[in-house]
């Protein structure tokens, strides 16, 4: 392993987090899995790294005060019982031989699908500002089916009457991600908590960031002791890379268009994807694999 | 005799074939193996690339005439610690490599040192190698579980020593035992670079002619030292704390980030 490496990749991807307001975890766990690191330790390191890159987040939204306490709480609660479902899953998959697959096809059809939609995205965006059309945010309905629900609860902060089961069964998807996959899962949390749960745009980003401190916290401690998966070291290197290149990454991202990046961003997220579809195809070097079970260590 | 040692290894029962060997022997040998190593520890640093470990060894009670013919053969192994091992085989479903079959076996060492007076092939029949678990082919692969009709065995088994030499953690030096004087002999064995940490066992095993005779063993633990090492041996032995400390170090980082690097 080569320190140079891994501090590399560690400010790259925290120079892209900073730059487009992603956790990053969705990137550090595919390139460690790259360079060889055993998806299982790819996955809880990469959760590690999550935690110190959304705490410095967390706290800027709580000064400003754009981060619902109670709103995150009641995501929380969903999203431990998500991630210790998730956990489970994983032993579950690691004993049949099963858990590099499911990862590589989980990657896969996340990147593609975000990707994807980010492609499209900034290139209608791109199109928009080419034929000088006003940039209109479509403001969503104020209600739909999910305020149907039972079980209400006023969240002052944000400022809405809202179901908990929703809330619960959101962080409860994002905590599953979060053990399987070592991501925060903020970039599917924050669209979904803007057009399913419509929850004001300004608090969504710090309420997510504070539940995604507290999963991945516990995710972490939870893989150290059940898999022995962490590498203190290699988190370490990557978080300290991360913070630093993130701070130049919001530095370059407020200067630059958005579109223009945003559709950057798309390709490298597909090109990631397509990577690890393609290792999925390919005939590996050797069909047989060898693997100890650790029982007597 | 040799029919009934076989079928016990294709039922994976190959303790009570080895044991059968020995009690068939209707006259007791006067040979012993006497083996010496001056550690029963090794401490190895994190920038370790591998080294030559050398035991010396006497036969006692030996014959002369036999011993002017080359007619004993000595087989020195440094046995890494045990445990299970499976190994799987990927195929190809809807075009993606999906690990399909598996077969798990018990108590395998994780590295494995030959070292012999001659290619062991040569030594002895295998039937009598396989009763003493001895020589890369011949050491004991029993399956766990359920194996089917065991056609398959051969399959993995060859899989898993193919894999574990061309991995370097099995390794075999035919001329690795050399007399020094009538009876005095000197074994070279492979510390590999990935060696296991833990207890290995150094293995001796005396043949006359063919037949094996005589075996010594010693412990030899194997310690990784450094940084690296307390790591890992943190990670394993005390997880619950490790894992806070994980968290803790990643929520002072980001904190101290945010301290430093704060705009207002």
């Amino acid at each position: 392993m080569n320190i140079f490496i891994i501090l590399g990749m560690g400010a790259a991807v925290g120079f892209l987090s900073g730059m487009f307001g992603v956790g990053g975890g969705f990137l550090i766990t595919p390139l460690l899995i790259f360079y060889n690191i055993p998806p299982v330790v790819a996955v809880a390191t990469g959760a590690n790294q999550v935690v110190a890159s959304s705490v410095s987040g967390a706290l800027s939204h709580f000064r400003r005060g754009t981060l619902d306490v109670k709103l995150g709480t009641v995501l929380l609660f969903g999203g431990l019982a998500g991630a210790t479902v998730g956990i489970w899953i994983f032993a579950l998959l690691r004993r049949v031989g099963q858990l590099d697959l499911v990862i590589s096809l989980l990657y896969v059809a996340l990147l593609g699908t975000v990707g994807t939609l980010m492609l499209l995205e900034s290139i209608r965006a791109l199109r928009r500002s080419a034929n000088n059309q006003p940039v209109s945010l479509r403001r969503p309905g104020q209600h739909n089916w999910v305020h149907r629900l039972p079980l209400k609860m006023r969240f002052k902060k944000s400022k809405i009457y809202l179901s908990i089961i929703p809330v619960v069964g959101l962080g409860f998807c994002i905590g599953i991600l979060t053990s399987v996959m070592g991501v925060g899962g903020g970039f599917i949390m924050v669209p979904a908590m803007i057009y399913l749960l419509r929850i004001p745009t300004n608090v969504v980003v710090g309420t997510s960031l504070f539940q995604i401190i507290f999963v991945t916290a516990y995710t972490t401690i939870v893989q150290a002791t059940a898999n022995h998966a962490v590498d203190i070291v290699l988190a370490f290197i990557l978080m300290v890379a991360g913070v630093i290149g993130a701070q130049y990454g919001v530095r370059v991202g407020q200067k630059l268009r958005g579109e223009q990046l945003r559709a950057l961003l798309a390709l490298l997220v597909l090109a990631v994807g397509a990577r690890l579809a393609v290792d999925l195809v390919v005939t590996p070097a050797d069909v047989y694999s060898i693997v100890s079970e650790g029982v007597y260590r | 005799m040799r029919a009934i040692a076989v079928l016990f290894l294709i039922l994976g029962l190959a303790a009570p074939a080895a044991a059968q060997v020995l009690e068939d022997k209707p006259v007791e040998f006067p040979e012993r193996l006497e083996i010496g190593i001056s550690t029963d520890e090794i401490a190895i640093t994190s920038d370790f690339r591998g080294a030559d470990l050398t035991i010396f060894g006497a036969i006692e009670g030996y014959d002369p005439a036999l011993l002017a013919q080359g007619k004993y053969d000595i087989v020195v192994a440094l046995e890494g610690p045990k445990d299970n091992n499976t190994v799987r085989v990927k195929e190809r479903i809807f075009g993606i490599w999906v690990n399909r079959r598996s077969m798990t076996f018990e108590l395998v060492p994780e590295s494995y040192s030959l070292s012999s007076t001659r290619d062991v092939e040569t030594i002895a029949e295998p039937a009598m190698l396989n009763g003493v678990g001895v020589g890369i082919q011949h050491i004991r692969l029993s399956p766990i579980g359920y194996v089917g009709d065991g056609s398959n065995i051969t399959e993995f088994r060859d899989a898993f020593r193919r894999l574990k030499e061309s991995g370097n953690y099995y390794q075999r030096d035919p001329g690795g035992v050399q007399f020094i004087s009538a009876s005095l002999f000197k074994a070279t064995v492979r510390l590999p670079a990935n060696v296991p940490n833990g207890t290995h066992v150094v293995r001796a095993h005396l043949f006359r002619d063919g037949v094996f005779i005589s075996e010594k063993a010693l412990p030899l633990r194997v310690m990784k030292t450094g940084i690296e090492q307390m790591i890992s041996n943190a990670a394993y032995n005390n997880a619950l704390p490790y894992g806070i400390f994980s968290v803790t170090l990643a929520l002072m980082t980001g904190w101290l980030a945010s301290v430093v690097f704060r705009k207002d």
